[in-house]
């Protein structure tokens, strides 16, 4: 039989169900292998000998009309787990030990997924490069000393080096589609609604949302239908009626209207990425799609607008850290003095940077000047896209304007940090799907992604064109196992 | 708009974030070269556009008002940096 760890998920699934491979089999697999793997640091929290119990569990009970049978999976480290710690990449939650579940992680374990563990991520998810994380930096697996992106760092990279069949991660301003871009994975951020917020530690509220991250297109579509659903507990929530996506999932794009942005031709973007998108232009034409050149005129406001917006969202979700009811606490001589020390230890550079940006431009005298001016610019962002698809169907775009960095190579310079987003959050803006998937290399050999854009709760139409590119371009990861001795 | 020490010293008040000098001269040029890349948004005429304050645009749902979670008092008090009974402990507030 072929090695566990280079099965697809649908496979996995495939071979538990025909009695071929145990839970428990497949289960020590990835535990060995993630065991091998510590200097990557893709994990905070290792839920090992627990997942073990549970397979054994499953393979003494074998249920085999859930979706995800007996399969083992570690998830980022934002969504509560109830009994497993989480720490969402923070000191001041380093000790956290939820007693209760996310909506998200409970749909993982009523389909009979098994959490193998927790990933490593920015900071409260506020990163580019996984490098704010109070837990340490995280390996790319495709190149020592390279990011894996962030803020879904642990996740992307635990998934690219074979830690996990699949994970779970969350995109505020492409902390999905970014990572799996640097790793040579696919990441989807659903529409806005689409996934349950109960329970992940919240960063910016009207932009967060939770998504598969996985090695191919068909385990995407699986994942997607495992963690979307309503749920009354999270007031954003969307009752859609949402579909069977991996039964519905066909490479047929015939007559698919598909636009490119001119603006999202930046100065300074590699060759490469502007021949990929060519290439992905051509793989959709000679698919029967057809090409159409939109314009989004206020792209380039995107990124101002996100960096006032989820600051300003920020610092209102981070004012419960505050020492009296759950996480780290710092001596103080009174109250506010515990406050302020509390904070000032508990928090890394770059989360207490944000809060403050959030709470300048949400401070009497400057509300309108920043706050709802950015709303008001994120109404135009929005209208941006709502024109365009009158015209088109789906959106392609690159994913990112480079490939990933060096460790250490951006952390000085927090605007050049913010710039890596800039293909991804006018999506959050506008609470769109995206996906990100792999599809080629740049010169140093690191990988490259395209994302597709599409209409709001269009999430089957946008995984139909990946799947068409996917198979046209035949993608491999060149992992070598450098840091496994 | 430039952000002096003074104002990073207001904001770190505000966001109850205590902050040493040399700390805040870090601070504040960060601060301003993010709000330098914010002010982009100034050539925008806005003026008559309505901001958009949520994606979901729904209305909310109403539901009965009844409780669900019932004796949760431990778990309520299990992650506390210090507690008593059933009380959370913080510094004395009132002398």
């Amino acid at each position: 039989m072929s090695n566990i760890i280079d099965l697809k998920l649908f496979e996995l699934v495939e071979k538990i169900k025909k009695k071929e491979i145990s839970s428990t089999e497949i289960a020590k697999a990835f535990i060995d292998r993630s065991q091998k793997s510590k200097k990557l640091n893709s994990y905070i929290t290792e839920n090992f000998e627990n997942a073990l119990q549970k397979a054994k569990q499953f393979d003494e009970k074998p249920d085999f009309n859930k979706k995800l049978p007996g399969i083992p999976l570690a998830v980022k480290d934002l969504f509560c787990t109830k009994n497993i710690r989480t720490t969402a990449g923070s000191k001041i939650l380093e000790n956290f030990i939820p007693t209760y579940e996310s909506t998200v992680t409970q749909n993982i374990l009523n389909e009979g997924g098994i959490i193998i563990g927790k990933l490593n991520c920015d900071e409260f998810a506020m990163g580019s490069s996984n490098e704010t994380s109070y837990f340490g930096n995280v390996q790319n697996p495709i190149y020592e000393n390279l990011v894996p992106g962030g803020s879904s760092g642990g996740s992307s990279s635990a998934l690219a080096a074979k830690l996990t069949p699949v994970t779970i991660g969350t995109d505020t301003g492409g902390s999905i589609r970014q990572p799996a871009s640097f790793t040579g994975t696919v990441g989807l951020k659903p529409t806005y609604g689409s996934c349950s917020r109960y329970g992940i530690v919240a960063f910016a509220s009207s932009l967060d949302q939770a998504g598969p991250m996985t090695q191919n297109v068909k385990d995407c579509a699986l994942m997607l239908e495992v963690i979307s659903s309503y749920d009354n507990k999270d007031s954003t929530s969307v009752d859609f009626k949402r579909g069977q996506y991996l039964k519905d999932l066909n490479e047929n794009i015939k007559g698919k209207k598909i636009g490119i942005p001119k603006q999202y031709r930046v100065d300074g973007m590699p060759k490469e990425i502007d021949e990929l998108w060519k290439k992905g232009m051509k793989i959709i034409e000679d698919n029967g799609g057809e090409i159409i050149e939109i314009n989004l005129p206020n792209t380039n406001y995107a990124l101002p607008t996100y960096y006032i917006v989820a600051p300003a969202e920020a610092s209102s979700n981070l004012a419960r850290y505050d020492g009296v009811k759950y996480g780290f606490r710092s001596k103080g001589e009174n109250l506010i003095d515990m406050y302020e020390k509390t904070r000032s230890e508990g928090f890394g550079d770059e989360v207490k940077r944000r809060i403050m940006i959030g709470t300048y431009v949400l401070s009497s005298g400057y509300y309108d000047a920043y706050y709802l001016k950015a709303q008001k610019v994120r109404r135009l962002i929005k209208n941006d896209f709502d024109e365009a698809y009158n015209k088109v169907d789906a959106i392609l775009t690159p994913s990112t304007p480079s490939s990933a960095f060096k460790i250490g190579e951006k952390t000085n310079d927090p605007v050049s940090m913010y710039l890596n987003d800039i293909f991804t959050v006018p999506i959050n803006l506008a609470g769109l799907p995206a996906i990100s998937i792999p599809a080629g290399h740049d010169k140093s050999g690191y990988p490259l992604g395209l994302q597709v854009i599409g209409k709001a709760f269009d999430e089957q139409n946008i995984l139909n064109i990946a799947y068409s590119i996917e198979k046209n371009i035949n993608f491999k990861n060149n992992i070598n196992d450098w840091w496994i001795n | 708009m430039t952000i002096d020490l003074k104002t990073v010293k207001h904001i770190s008040k505000l966001s109850r974030i205590s902050i040493d000098d040399n700390k805040a001269k870090k601070l504040s040029d960060d601060l301003n070269s993010i709000f330098k890349f914010i002010e982009k948004l100034e050539e925008l005429d806005t003026e008559k556009i309505e901001p958009l304050t949520s994606i979901a645009e729904t209305n909310l749902k109403l539901r009965k008002d009844e409780i669900k979670s019932k004796n949760i008092r431990e778990d309520i008090l299990k992650n506390s940096p210090e507690d008593s009974k059933d009380f959370f402990v913080v510094p004395k507030v009132v002398e």
